[in-house]
């Protein structure tokens, strides 16, 4: 999120579009009613109505996978009626910039596409520069070339018409939704949009969140109060398990992992850290070298020295533009790839898109680790459906791992606020905590080469492996580490002319050198545990600002900043667009800003002063966005599996960017009789994710005890379906047995003129617990996902559903 | 002004009954505050935070004098949640005292139709065997265009989003020590 969860009740309006608030992420709803009780308007956009739309000041639908449209439509009611925020457009967005000449967009496609190895030479979507190296404005953006004309030009082939042909919800039902939100490009009025996996899981994932960034920066609701673009994480600590960089192309912190064409640290630190010729660009990332060199102490402790580049060739690194991300991942052991795998808390043989795939996968491999709090579906594979053990190669480790309560250490919210968590019992039997078993595990790897070397062992025997308190595994220890300390004394620090004493914990990332002289395992978390003490861990209810940021409760990364781009709130001379909600002031007298820790200390912007968006190169909210697979401009395309012949936008039907998955399992149909129905995966609030941690649970599992599928009534009727009946829902790839929900929750789209039905079904059964509960509805979705991310295409796909010609006895009727 | 259940019980254990009630404005049989009172009477509070989505409520856990949970709670002070948790926050005291808990070690052989009680020693052994002969087998030191890549190719992981920072920070570093770039988890699903 760049704003958190209580900032919800700062705003105007509040639209919930890709999510559904109120059951998955209940307790925040409450900020949500706070502020519709001070007259905020919500709005709820989505394909099923839901608890969420139940409390909603304007529900409507639209079919899945066809937000971009939504979205694109809005974007031209914007222009059409000048709702946009002038000041904010020409100031804090790149509206004014000029885009190259060679840039162009025809028939769905942007320039540069190769047919052939479906993806972009992106080299036209750029800004066009000055001989100094400074992007050209063009301040009236007037001129054709201009970002903001365009974007104007790109969105005002998405008419009213258009637009409800493709999304099926009625030209009425968008008006007021365009309405409402679009009253929120004055200053005194703030707009939110909190989404979540009804966004990402598609092949356009990325381009919807753009489009809805490109909403909030013409409106001027960015880096304020009440405002911004607010991802809805489903897991606790997701957030913090993305800043650490469990993903194939990060190094923690959001640094690019090492890839072959790196060689030295210096490629690395010359390709990965941007430059701007600009003065008034604060370029962030600039200190990128720092953050490298800091994480890579932490890595190899003392054997990182200058000299060899503190140790940055023992990384492991990526071919050059190899992607080892989910999808590719399991694809690869499908093909037998691997022979060792660790599924630790985790279970993909249910959360994995085309889960029949997935868990076929697993039978290839030598091993598996399998770390969690209760048996799983992925630890128990080769014991489940379909599946005979006696042919099945791969040896399971289960290890039982301690809950949340059971230890110590921190996790990140979606308001990225760290909060630390204390030890309330003793974990069950002889399980531990995750951090104890996999310190010992590595220790055991590394006696190995230390008795025997093998390949390349100095990773290994030199990595810093020393977390221990009196002979015990010390979660305080890792903390400090992931902040950083100083390693030598700093005589005479080049910030701030003072002295640090060798061994004290770094103050924050502001410190940090590319020298070797500090360390920071993570630097977006350096300033969480200081000398001050352990950050996270502080519970005072202090809110000076009255907008509910509580800057003293635990700790939120980076340097406590509650709103991200916070400058973006206020005008030329630093004063609060809106008093009424002030999150910074300029204190012109005593040359400090007053409020939220500000996107750096400089000055206001004035007429010479650096812009607000640091993190961006050019310093600015990007409208035109170079830097993504599939365009700088969002654009509507049909998902991998839709139910209408023609993409009514261009002549492209699907995402031009996207992989194919064509081989083994892999199929996937468009317009196939056999599966007539667009099909979505979601959640309920009784469980959570898989089910692992709530189908165990005897109080969840009464009130949610199995798979059901919802449909219209209309699609009911069509297919001789009554609410209760047992039926199949099924696809390309597999199947699953449901009860169903014949409701008036769905109601079939108009979509071009023929009547589309959608149904959908909740993903956390699996067949291992509770024993007719019913399986996975990821054995149903495809291997495919949007290009930027590969998360898969989990909210969109073709299915059918058929009675059972065997029902269940009905149940006798007491008298 | 509202009452909360902590106020409630600080309240109600204050002791002289006619002025907690006209406090709390309406009636309670003493029966049922002598209960509430006795329930978590002498137990030690110890916060946390909720592990199921992203919100972050606050909670207190209530273990008696044995270490054992006899209570959680929603936590009153917390500023986002305010003592409230949904459904799943509430019910997680039985992921805790839950006789479906994984509480030993176990180990499935190659072809076996059935799980095997090891114990931890026994297993990490073994585990680190396999993982330094998967290494072996199927490191590169160089790629096919003969660049330095110091990969494990033969090992890939997935999770987790239900480990603490501090894990999740340790795990990705044991395996980019052990040369894995196969790593992912649940935040790219």
């Amino acid at each position: 999120m760049t704003n958190h969860y209580i900032d919800f009740r700062n705003a105007d309006v509040i639209l919930n579009m890709g999510g559904n608030v109120a059951e998955n992420h209940p307790v925040s709803f409450k900020w949500i009613q706070a502020a519709q009780e001070k007259g905020a308007v919500f709005i709820h956009v989505d394909p099923r109505f839901t608890r969420t739309s139940t409390k909603a000041d304007i529900f409507v639908r639209l079919r899945s996978g066809t937000d971009i449209a939504f979205l694109g439509g809005m974007i031209k009611y914007i222009f059409d009626n000048k709702l946009y925020d002038e000041f904010y457009v020409k100031n804090y967005t790149n509206a004014g910039f000029m885009v190259n000449p060679k840039f162009n967009f025809n028939d769905g496609l942007f320039s540069g596409y190769d047919a052939q190895k479906r993806s972009y030479d992106a080299s036209t979507w750029a800004l066009e520069k000055d001989e100094a190296g400074i992007p050209k404005q063009d301040p009236t953006l007037a001129g054709d070339r201009t970002v903001f004309q365009l974007l104007k030009k790109h969105y005002d082939r998405y008419t009213l018409d258009k637009v409800s042909d493709i999304t099926g919800t009625p030209k009425e039902d968008l008006l007021k939704v365009y309405q409402a939100y679009g009253s929120t490009g004055t200053p005194d009025k703030a707009g939110t949009e909190l989404y979540a996996m009804g966004w990402t899981q598609h092949t356009v994932g990325v381009q919807n969140i753009r489009a809805m960034s490109i909403i909030q920066s013409l409106l001027g609701n960015m880096g304020i109060a009440g405002g911004g673009v607010n991802a809805l994480r489903g897991e606790s600590n997701v957030q913090g398990s993305t800043d650490q960089a469990l993903l194939f192309d990060l190094l923690p912190g959001y640094l690019p992992n090492a890839r072959a064409q790196w060689a030295t640290l210096a490629d690395y630190n010359k390709t990965n850290t941007p430059s701007s010729k600009d003065p008034r660009s604060v370029n962030w990332w600039k200190n990128r070298p720092k953050y490298v060199a800091s994480y890579l102490k932490t890595m190899y402790g003392e054997k990182a020295t200058k000299e060899n580049d503190f140790g940055y060739g023992w990384l492991p690194k990526l071919d050059p533009t190899q992607n080892a991300s989910w999808l590719n991942l399991f694809d690869e052991m499908y093909k037998g790839a691997f022979t060792g795998f660790l599924a630790w808390g985790m279970n993909p043989a249910c959360s994995g898109a085309h889960a029949g795939k997935v868990r076929q996968a697993m039978t290839k491999l030598d091993w598996m680790i399998n770390v969690n709090v209760f048996d799983n579906e992925t630890g128990s594979f080769w014991n489940g459906p379909g599946m005979n053990p006696k042919k099945i190669k791969t040896e399971v480790f289960q290890l039982p791992c301690a809950a949340s309560m059971e230890k110590e250490g921190s996790i990140s919210n979606s308001g990225r606020l760290m909060q630390w968590r204390y030890k309330a019992v003793n974990p069950p039997g002889v399980a531990k905590p995750d951090g104890d078993i996999m310190y010992e595990l590595f220790k055991k790897v590394r006696a190995l080469y230390e008795k025997d070397k093998g390949v390349l062992a100095d990773p290994i025997l030199s990595l810093k492996w020393d977390y221990e308190t009196n002979g015990h595994f010390d979660i305080h220890q890792v903390a400090k580490e992931i902040n950083g300390y100083f390693l030598e004394d700093v005589p005479e620090h080049p910030v701030d002319k003072k002295a640090y004493k060798k061994g004290t914990l770094v103050p924050s990332f502001v410190f940090l050198l590319d020298d070797g002289r500090t360390s920071s395992g993570n630097w977006v978390y350096c300033a969480s545990y200081t000398e001050a003490g352990n950050m996270a861990a502080r519970r005072k209810k202090t809110d000076p600002t009255g907008l509910g940021l509580y800057p003293e409760w635990s700790w939120a990364w980076p340097v406590n900043r509650r709103i991200i781009y916070n400058r973006a709130s206020v005008d030329l001379e630093g004063n609060p667009r809106n008093p009424k909600r002030a999150l910074l002031k300029w204190d012109a007298e005593g040359k400090k800003w007053v409020g939220d820790v500000p996107d750096g200390p400089a000055p206001p912007m004035g007429d010479k002063g650096v812009y607000p968006f640091i993190m961006k190169p050019d310093g600015v909210a990007s409208l035109f966005g170079p830097g993504l697979k599939d365009g700088p401009f969002p654009e509507h395309y049909e998902p991998l599996e839709c139910p209408i012949e023609k993409n009514l936008m261009s002549g492209q039907m699907i995402n031009p960017a996207i992989k194919l998955f064509k081989e083994g399992m892999d199929k996937f149909a468009s317009c196939d009789p056999k599966y007539p129905f667009v099909c979505s995966t979601y959640r309920v609030t009784e469980h959570w994710q898989t089910g692992v941690l709530t189908r165990w649970l005897p109080w969840l599992i009464e009130a949610e005890p199995q798979m059901f599928v919802e449909m219209s009534l209309e699609l009911g009727k069509l297919k001789g379906i009554k609410n209760g009946e047992r039926v199949m829902v099924s696809t390309h790839r597999g199947q699953v047995e449901a009860v169903a929900i014949v409701t008036n929750r769905l109601k079939p789209f108009l979509v071009a003129g023929q009547t589309i039905h959608q149904i959908g079904l909740p993903y956390h059964f699996g067949w291992l617990h509770p024993k007719k509960g019913g399986d996975s509805a990821n054995l149903l979705t495809p291997t495919v996902g949007d290009p930027n991310t590969m998360i898969p295409e989990s909210k969109a796909f073709m299915a059918n559903v058929t009675k059972l010609a065997k029902q269940p006895a009905p149940k006798a009727r007491k008298a | 002004m509202g009452v909360t259940r902590r106020d409630f019980i600080k309240i109600s254990g204050a002791g002289a009954a006619g002025l907690v009630l006209t406090q709390l404005g309406f009636d309670l049989s003493p029966i049922e505050i002598y209960a509430q009172e006795f329930k978590l009477k002498g137990a030690k509070e110890t916060t946390t935070v909720c592990c199921y989505c992203s919100v972050g409520c606050g909670m207190i856990v209530h273990t008696d004098s044995q270490g054992k949970i006899i209570n959680l709670e929603g936590d009153p002070e917390h500023p986002i949640s305010e003592g409230a948790l949904c459904a799943k926050g509430a019910a997680s005291y039985q992921i805790a005292v839950n006789e479906n808990r994984l509480k030993k070690v176990r180990y499935r052989a190659p072809y076996s139709d059935k799980w095997k009680e090891v114990s931890w020693d026994w297993a990490l052994d073994k585990m680190a065997a396999n993982i330094k002969k998967s290494r072996e087998a199927s490191f590169s030191p160089k790629n096919a265009a003969g660049q330095v890549v110091n990969r494990t190719n033969g090992i890939a992981s997935v999770g987790s989003a239900a480990m603490d920072n501090e894990e999740c920070w340790l795990y990705s570093k044991m395996l980019r020590a052990l040369g894995l770039v196969y790593i992912e988890h649940q935040a790219r699903i």
